[in-house]
Parts: structure tokens; sequence; C-alpha cells
């Protein structure tokens, strides 16, 4: 089971909301997803069509909604977004997103800890959004984050763990949850994550735009369990050489 | 996050005696270990792995240290000391000379160890706050630190507001060894002085890195107790510290009982191979903490470990206040075995392909 | 009387509470959040705040995000 904050997951698959061709497809999808977090984002409501809504579709009874602070800019945007969110009925729980440049959607390490800070006081429950920086991961944590959520790649590229020496340091300094977000496109990417020790990892893009969703959400369900059970049972280092068999010691000088 | 706590030590005697070959593969086979790995090494049944244990500890340490080796040297400030520790020749019952060395003749030992080379010094005492407290230390900081490139401390336990004011005065790190992490021993051990607060010298690392140390070191005294279990409880407090302490360097210390004044023996005796064993696990289970290896051990075998796994050495040690400058004055804490000169040490280093360095930080950098 | 929505010119009579007006646009005021000239209100707020002639109203609610 995974904790974060206080409360508990039995899946450790979170999901996105975004880029779904239909409520439809995105509700069966996390529905076979077995996830029991969604992020959400907050944006104006479309006057012209009042039924766009997805809380209708999603049971809030069986999805955690974890709102986002997707857009923000800065530092002030981000806790105007995530008074916003708390305000909504959304809880004190934010991913905190700052993403100020709109090509790459990298998130600015200097704002978040701001942001992190000030909501903290506030009394969120803070997830950020960030580079694969261990020290910042630290300068978060230190900042009361609830989890640390880096970046396998840069947002809606598919490319797998491009951080993964950054991860892997990551975990093995980190006192709170680490999930890993942004960039898995395939399952495999997200079984490797979850190998390395990761406590979750989120994957939005490469559900919603898969050939059949519902399908690649249950392909992703299995690679988070099958990843988390071989990091569990303990993997076998690949070695950088063959082992001797009968290693000459160079130990003869001990008495 | 809790204090620092550890389960019973006959818990850690059980785990770390436990595992089996099969366990010890996994550990062999880990590309990082959590406990239960550490007590793997540790076991007995991972004495026929030295060979592969030495090799990925030498592995290891050359990535991370690069083929270097530390040099420092104690410099003994004083041999006053209101503790009864069965196993020290300072113990307050001993009938040894005592002094206490006065700042000029602190002096005059530092610029001693200066000429022979020395950068990185480490002040040691007794502990006897009346004649040795944080005033003292603070001022031998002030005159030492722009004449070394670290200054460390191995002292009483002192308080949080005592290591903020040495750091500011120069002191840059401090070790203080538990001795045994068993408290039921620790206590038969420790028969008067401040020194018998298990609990209070358990907490003495965290406060020293909270209060900004650069480096904080641990240790335990071998050859009181089951040195796989304490191997153990090291393992444990290095992780804690680490977790909680991400800006601290942390270093462990592996004193073997060696003859000192009081005639104490080693209750559990730590063979050479055990100390190897030990000192192979810990860099396994820890890649990046410094690994101290003192003149309490012989040339033979401070040679055969370099670039092993250890990353410092101390040499030409005198550990009697006033050693260095002159002889005899007051008596000293136990007996070196590895008599080599500083010049001596630093050629047998590059003699392995290794290079002394007698420092690694600059004080003058140094902000706030 | 001229308010503006979301950035946008509209009519409201006048006096209208800010639980009615979300009504009128088709909304369910429990699903959005309401922020009224700068200020984010309370759920409790709706029934009571009532809307000015130049009132800025924006109405937020959650959408799919990743
Ligand atoms: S070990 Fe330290 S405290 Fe104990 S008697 Fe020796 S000098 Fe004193």
């Amino acid at each position: 089971m995974l904790t974060i904050a206080g409360k508990t997951f039995s899946s450790r698959l979170f999901t996105g909301t975004g880029k779904f061709s239909s409520p439809q497809v995105m509700r069966e999808a996390l529905e076979r997803s077995g996830s029991e977090m969604v992020t959400v984002a907050l944006r104006r409501v479309d006057l012209a069509d009042p039924a766009d809504d997805i809380m209708r579709v999603l049971d809030r009874e069986r999805f955690f909604f974890l709102p986002n602070t997707a857009g923000a800019r800065n530092h002030k945007e981000a806790v105007r977004l995530a008074r916003l969110a708390r305000a909504s009925g959304g809880g004190d729980w934010v991913k905190l997103e700052v993403t100020p440049d709109p090509r790459t959607l990298l998130p600015d390490p200097v704002d978040t800890l701001l942001a992190t800070e000030e909501l903290v006081k506030e009394g969120f429950v803070v997830l950020p959004y960030i580079n694969a920086d261990p020290i910042l991961a630290l300068r978060l944590q230190e900042a009361g984050a609830a989890a640390v959520m880096p970046l396998a790649a840069p947002i809606g590229t598919n490319r797998g763990l491009v951080t993964r020496y950054q991860i892997e340091i990551i975990i093995q300094q980190a006192t709170v949850p680490v999930v890993v977000d942004a960039g898995l496109g395939a399952p495999s990417h997200a079984a490797q994550a979850m190998e390395m020790g990761a406590d979750a990892v989120l994957v939005n893009t490469a559900i919603a735009v898969a050939g059949d969703p519902v399908a690649m959400a249950d392909a992703f369900r299995q690679a988070v369990i099958a990843g988390r059970l071989a990091f569990k049972a303990g993997l076998g280092r690949v070695s950088d050489q063959a082992a001797a068999s009968s290693p000459s010691s160079g130990l003869e000088f001990i008495r | 996050m809790a204090d620092f706590s550890l389960p019973g030590f006959t818990e850690l005697i059980r785990r770390a005696a436990r595992p089996g070959k099969t366990e010890v593969l996994a550990a062999l086979a880990a590309e990082r270990l959590d406990l239960e790995g550490l007590a793997a090494l540790l076991s007995p049944a991972a004495e026929e792995f030295l060979p592969q244990m030495a090799s990925r500890s030498r592995r290891i340490t050359g990535q991370r240290f690069g083929r270097v080796i530390q040099i420092y040297a104690p410099l003994y400030l004083s041999n006053y000391c209101a503790n009864r520790c069965l196993y020290c020749g300072f113990s307050a019952e001993n009938r040894i000379r005592r002094r206490c060395l006065t700042l000029e003749e602190v002096d005059a030992e530092a610029q001693a160890l200066i000429d022979r080379g020395i950068r990185h010094l480490l002040l040691v005492s007794g502990e006897a706050p009346q004649v040795l407290g944080v005033d003292y230390l603070a001022q031998v900081a002030r005159r030492l630190a722009g004449r070394f490139d670290s200054l460390s401390i191995e002292v009483q336990p002192l308080g949080d507001d005592d290591y903020l004011r040495l750091f500011a005065a120069g002191i840059t790190s401090v070790a203080v060894y538990q001795e045994t992490y068993d408290p039921e021993l620790y206590r038969r051990l420790h028969l008067a002085g401040p020194k018998m607060d298990y609990a209070y010298r358990l907490a003495t690392p965290g406060r020293a890195a909270a209060a900004g140390m650069r480096e904080v070191g641990i240790g335990a005294l071998l050859g009181l107790n089951d040195w796989r279990a304490e191997g153990l409880a090291l393992g444990a407090h290095l992780a804690w510290l680490r977790r909680r302490f991400w800006r601290t360097g942390l270093t462990v210390s592996f004193p073997r009982i060696r003859p000192a004044s009081g005639g104490f023996k080693a209750l559990t005796p730590v063979s050479e191979q055990n100390l190897a064993q030990l000192i192979f696990a810990l860099r396994l289970f820890d890649h990046d903490v410094g690994l101290l290896l003192s003149t309490r051990e012989e040339p033979r075998f401070r040679n055969g470990m370099l670039g092993l796994g250890p990353t410092r050495y101390s040499a030409g040690s005198c550990t009697a206040p006033g050693g260095y400058a002159e002889e005899g004055l007051g008596d000293e804490q136990f007996a070196v075995d590895d008599h080599r000169s500083v010049a001596e040490v630093c050629a047998a280093i590059h003699e392995q392909g290794l290079d002394p360095v007698r420092k690694d930080w600059d004080r003058c950098l140094q902000a706030g | 009387m001229k308010i503006i929505v979301n950035g946008e010119d509209r009519q409201a009579p006048p006096g209208i509470t800010v639980a009615a007006y979300v009504a009128t646009l088709g909304f369910d005021p429990e699903t959005v959040v309401v922020e009224l000239d700068g200020q984010i209100l309370g759920r409790f707020e709706y029934d009571e705040r009532r809307l000015a002639e130049g009132a800025e109203l924006e109405l937020i609610r959650f959408v799919g995000g990743g």
C-alpha cells in the first residue's frame, strides 16, 4: 500500500484525465487502469457548453481527484489556481505545476519551491512536478512537500526514463514518496520506473492517445504491478564485468 | 522524522547471524543494499566471499572517491577525563600523568604537525568540561583555523549551541563514537561520568549535523561486542543520518581495541579478517561514506587495505597530549601500531598508485 | 445591467445573486468555482452575494488534465 500524506492507495498507477477522445473513453480507460488517483486541471467553464463536466462522468467515490495547477507560469498563478481548486471542493491536495516555457512545458524549479512553501503554509498537501533534480527534490521535501513528482522525460514526448540516473538518486534520498511523472510512453517504461523503486507513476498521454486507450490502460495497470513486484523481489545487478569464478583475492596481507 | 532508534541488540545479533549463502549472493548481486543486504554481508556466511566483497568495494571506492587517500593526524589536547570507561587509558581512575595543553602548547603541537605536512587536523580530548570546555575549544579553533584546511573534533558530546559556536570558530567536523550500540553492555562499560547517558550520546551526531557541520563521524569500538551486530547498527545509524541530514558528509571509524593503560583486553576479539569484512560490507552498503583506518592498525594491514575501501588514513599519530613537539609530559590513550612518519605513510600510498591528499576543503571559502 | 463573465460582456438582471445567475447560464453552482472581482467566493456566499453593474465574474471548474 502506498501512503501519501496519510491517505493510502492500493494502486500505484496515477492517471491523467486530459487528451481523451471522449469522456466515455476516458471513464472506461480509467476504470480499467485500476487507478485510484486522477489528476484534473482547472479552467474557465465554456459558457456555450454547460454540460461539458468531467465531474459528471467520474465517480468521486472511486477516484480521488488531484487538481493540478497546469497553465501556471509562475508561483503566484500556481498559488491562485491551488486556492481555486480548494474552493471548488477539490480538497487540500494539489499537484503543483509551474511551467513558464510553453514549448517544453518544463517546470520552473525556483517558482515551484516558492509556491510549495506558500501552499504548505496555507495547509495544502503539495505534490510538486519537477525536473529530475535530486537537490530540488530534497529542498521541496524540507519545505513540506508530501511527495515529489520528477519527470521521466518532457511531457508528452513518450520517451521513457530519459532521466533515469537522477531519478535513481532521488529515490535513494527521498523520505517522501516519489511519483515518476511525464514522458512514460509505454508500459515497459512504467515497469522500469517501478523496478527502480519509484513509489508510483503518473500516466496520461500514453493511455489517452493509444489506438485502444482501454486496452492500454490495462497494459499500464499490469506493468505497474509487475514492476513493483520485481522491485520488491530484488533485481540482480547488471554486472559490468564477468565475475571471475575464482578471484585471486589480493587479500593475502590479512592475518 | 522520528528520533533514531534501533531494534534490540539481541535482535541485531540474530539478524546478522541468520543469513545464508543465498542471501549473501543476493546481496552481492544487488545494485543497492538495504539493511537486510548489509546483514547478509556481515554474516558468517559471507566470509567465504571476502574476495568478491573486496573487489566490489575497491571498484565502488575508486569510482566515488578516485585514486586518493586523505591524510589526517590527531592532536590530543588533554587527557583529563571525568568518565570511567573500562576500556580507555584516560579513564578517571587510571593513575596516569594528566595534562591539558595551554594555547601556546597547542600552537607548538600544531606547528610540529604542519611541518610534517598535515593539513587536516583532528582535535581529541577526554571529557573534562571544567578543564576543557567549549570556550577553550573555540579559542583553539580560532587559533588553528587559518593554518589547517580542516579542523575536526573528537571530544565530549556537546549541545546544539556549542556546535553552532564551534562551527563559527572554524570546526568543520565532529566525530562521536557510540562505542557500542548495545545499551546493556554500554551501561556495564561506563561506570561513572556524563558518558553514562547512552541516549544523549546516540543523539549527538544528529545534533552536530543539525548545527551545520560539514561532516559527522560515527563509530563503534571493536572488541567489545558482536561486531556483526555493531556493523548493522552502524549501517542503520548511517542510513538514518543520510536521510535526515543530506547536506552532511558522513564517516565511519573502526577502532579496534588496543592495549591501553588499565590493561583492558578485548571482550570479543575482532580479527583483521573480521575488520576487513566490516569495511567492505559498509562500503557496499553506503557508496559515499568516508571510511577511516587509523594507526591502531599495523602497517601491513593498512598498506594492504589501500584502495579497497577506506578513504582516510591517520599518519604519524601520537595519542598523548603534547607528544608531537616534545616527549613524555602526558600519558597516551592507546598504543599505536603504525609508527611510520607522515612521509612514510604517504610514500606507501604513492606506491599503491594512490595520491595522498592532505586537504579536501578550504575553510576560507565557507559562508555562514 | 452589464457584467463581465469569463472575459465576455453579458447582461444580468440588477441585484441577482451569484447562485441564481450561475444557474441561468445552465451550470450547477455546486460544480463551479466563482471568482467575483478577483476574490474567490466560498460556496456559502453564492446565495448571499449579489452582482452589481460592471461586476467581473470568473467561472472555473475541473477539466481533463495530466
Ligand atoms: S573513552 Fe573518552 S570518555 Fe571514556 S575515559 Fe576515555 S577519554 Fe574519557
